[in-house]
């Protein structure tokens, strides 16, 4: 019977029936699925590592044990898992190790748009590509096969629309494979440097082992139709051509690293006119110019942004290719761009930091969304971790003073990910930065998972609930306070006095996420007859606060009671439903 | 049943993932190829969000394309407004009269357009409006929005009011099916 799977729990279910015995990831968009979903096999040990380089480094050690493991991380988590990854490639596999790296051309939850089948290219390792859900999970089945075959670890690039798709699977039964037997291999897993020159000449001759694999992968193959068109592409786009372009003869690429090359060479020889359908980067392109073949790619296809059925018709077919519609939009309509929830812990933080005029060197979660009109309380944001190292470097780089007005903000999960060291690195170089730890109790923006500071495993096993007031006391921080960020004026008192102090301090705002806060307070009213129409409380940018005309109303369905707009308001003006 | 293009549009945190799932059951019980393609992460935080249900005996692509959709179920008036283009010449909009201002609107940085069902009833030659809040309200749960609009739904479809109850007993929590039920048939029996 087939069952509708989104990609990523094709991916999780694909790994049970691989007989895997070990997953780990670092939530993040659009991968995180994958080990929620794997976290339910009681057959699978799973876990959320603190960040992605620990991830892999635990399949790593599991793998080498003889286990069958999948690890999983967005694309910007390769960057940094690539550590192990590189010299992973060296010493290859003994129980198969899939990594699956999930991307998002587009960005619609991610600081940038890189395009990791360069990593695969980078670290000499095959990366497969499905198109939807039911080649998801059969690849990550054929995948442990090479992986253990070819001595290497495999990487599965999916994109967001192959990841949150959800599309028709046939289930099939677990595989027991076991564990294979450990053995003490040091000219195989210790790389020093004469070893690891051994392993090198290894991985090259590999190489050439795995571009005779992918001429015979069944996942390369050739769908011929009109001759005078053809189309190579791969991912989600397969499915757009399709779509658009069913007549054309496709060649589909689903192993796309190491590419086909004869395979290309003969479906080039044998068509018109040839494109290649790629998102991003010409990673298809360059390497089959490269052979000193016409085709067709980025001269029309952007390396921006996400592709579409339609993008695809208008490129090649030309714009009379794409359907009218019933009707067109004429007129500028406002984005809805996302927001700080209503109840947010973050928005009262922000409120006081934007009121004490502090700039901000920001970093990736939820909180992110301060750094968007009104709060626009962000002056930095690079990637996970990087608040801390960036705020001390602002403060090296126009003195001590800068850093009386500055302040480091930081979630509560990418603090454990990466946030660590960079205050380590505060505390060693005498830095007298001010970390705000907007502890959050979740990894909220992913979907709430679990982190080293909540108390619970991916399980919802109870384990050690990491204490971030002792964890920072350790680092060498000596002044730590813990603040309820709802406390607008406790907020506003410990913020003025630890950015003046001219030693390093962590202030630790802490209360639970609005959406895992099940209590249920009233909405707020406002009080017409009291209201002058200051809109102080519309500061706070919240998303129930409505101004219609010059009056200012909270909208009931969208209030969650946190009281905020009730502590800004100079006038007595909001009170708490069935209270006026 | 036919092949048909479903574009369910709203603002983040109105239910339209636990819509489109109910959506996908439904599919999958009337045996047809059904593919479905959702945004997770950012944009559920209040931003707009857009699901796309595709049903039909041969889906390729899980996106809809412009111009594509038999029907667009929207939760937010000015989210119909954004998407109206992906309807098809003889597509139905659905549109539930419930303004959520934008963000660029609370802060007055932009207008919400006035007349938005004018427009969308001028420009449209089937457009149903439905009050979903209202019949939340009546079934018990203002978060049931959502499954009242799949009701309005229902009527549009070729399927047994049975295939949708049961799709809704599998899908929901045992605590919120009773509720979802009432909802559903508000929306099927009562909206205009």
């Amino acid at each position: 019977m087939k069952t509708l799977l989104s990609g990523n729990e094709a991916i999780a279910r694909g790994a049970y029936e691989a007989g895997v015995t070990v997953a780990t990831a670092y939530p993040g968009t659009p991968s995180t699925e994958i080990v929620e979903t794997i976290a339910q096999y009681d057959e699978i040990y799973s876990e959320w590592a603190p960040n992605e380089k620990v991830a892999l480094e635990v399949g790593i050690g599991a793998s080498i044990a003889g286990a069958r493991v999948l690890v999983a991380m967005k694309h910007v988590g390769v960057n940094v898992a690539a550590d192990p990854l590189l010299t992973f490639s060296y010493t290859g596999v003994n129980g198969g190790l899939v990594l699956v790296s999930a991307e998002d051309p587009g960005m619609h939850s991610s600081q940038n748009e890189q395009d990791n089948r360069y990593y695969a290219k980078f670290a000499k390792i095959p990366m497969l590509e499905p198109s939807d859900s039911q080649e998801a999970k059969d690849m990550v089945k054929m995948a442990f096969a090479m992986s253990e075959t070819f001595d290497t670890p495999v990487m599965i690039r999916t994109t967001t629309r192959i990841a949150h798709s959800q599309t028709p699977v046939e289930l099939e039964e677990r595989q027991e494979v076991g564990i294979k037997e450990y053995v003490k291999d040091p000219k195989k897993y210790v790389m020093i440097p004469a070893y690891g020159r051994m392993r090198h000449r290894f991985v090259e001759e590999r190489r050439l082992r795995l571009e005779k694999e992918s001429e015979a992968s069944p996942w390369n193959r050739i769908e011929w139709g009109d001759r005078s068109i053809g189309i190579i592409t791969s991912g989600i786009n397969y499915q757009y051509v399709k779509e658009v372009l069913g007549h054309a003869s496709i060649l589909k690429i689903g192993m796309v690293n190491p590419l086909p090359k004869q395979m290309i060479i003969d479906f080039v020889s044998r068509v018109d006119k040839v494109y290649v359908v790629e998102d991003l980067e010409p990673f298809i392109e360059e390497q089959v110019k490269s052979w000193g073949l016409k085709v067709t790619g980025k001269e029309i296809f952007p390396r921006t942004g996400e592709f579409s059925p339609e993008l695809i018709a208008e490129k090649i077919l030309g714009s009379a290719a794409v359907k009218e519609a019933a009707a067109a939009v004429s007129e500028d309509i406002p984005v809805r761009p996302p927001v700080l929830c209503p109840g947010c812990p973050h928005r009262g933080m922000y409120y006081v930091i934007n009121k004490l005029k502090l700039k901000v060197t920001g970093d990736i979660g939820c909180y992110t969304l301060g750094a968007l009109p009104p709060l626009e309380a962000m002056d930095s944001c690079i990637c996970m971790g990087a608040s801390i190292g960036t705020a001390l470097g602002m403060e090296k780089a126009r003195g001590e003073e800068f850093s009386r007005n500055l302040v480091a903000v930081i979630g509560d999960s990418t603090f454990m990910h990466s946030g660590i060291t960079g205050l380590l690195d505060v505390v060693y170089n005498k830095g007298t930065t001010t970390t705000i730890i907007l502890d959050n109790r979740t990894t909220a923006m992913t979907g709430h998972q679990d982190h080293p500071g909540t108390g619970y495993t991916v399980k919802k096993e109870e384990t050690v609930e990491v204490d971030l007031a002792q964890l920072v006391k350790a680092l060498g921080i000596r002044r730590v306070v813990e603040v309820d960020p709802y406390d607008l004026e406790k907020v506003e008192a410990v913020l003025k006095k630890e950015t003046r102090a001219a030693e390093p301090s962590v202030i630790i705002a802490k209360r639970s996420c609005a959406l895992l806060d099940k209590s249920s307070r009233p909405a707020m009213v406002i009080d017409q007859d009291k209201c002058t129409g200051c809109k102080r409380c519309m500061k706070l940018g919240c998303p129930a606060i409505a101004l219609d005309g010059e009056r200012v109303s909270i909208n009931y369905t969208q209030c969650n009671g946190c009281e905020l707009c009730t502590q800004v308001c100079r006038f007595d003006a909001i009170e708490k439903a069935g209270e006026q | 049943m036919k092949p048909v293009d479903i574009l369910i549009v709203g603002v983040g945190g109105q239910g339209t993932v636990l819509a489109s799932k109910i959506l996908a059951q439904v599919g999958l019980d009337m045996d047809v190829t059904v593919k479905v393609s959702e945004i997770h992460g950012m944009s559920q935080r209040g931003g707009s969000v857009v699901t796309q249900v595709r049903f039909g005996q041969e889906v390729h692509s899980p996106i809809i394309q412009k111009g594509h959709a038999n029907v667009i179920l929207a939760f937010e008036k000015l989210e119909a407004l954004r998407w109206m283009s992906y309807l098809a010449a003889d597509g139905q909009m659905i549109v539930n009269d419930q303004e959520l201002d934008p963000m660029p609107v609370i802060i007055g940085a932009a207008e919400y357009p006035e007349g938005i069902i004018d427009k969308l009833q001028d420009a449209l030659n089937n457009v149903t409006v439905v009050n979903a809040l209202q019949l939340a309200e009546k079934a018990g749960n203002i978060k049931a929005v959502n499954v009242v609009l799949l009701g309005v739904l229902a009527k549009e479809l070729d399927v047994p009011e049975k295939v949708w109850l049961k799709a809704i007993e599998k899908t929901v929590p045992p605590k919120f099916v009773e509720v979802n039920k009432r909802a559903f048939q508000l929306g099927f029996r009562e909206a205009v």
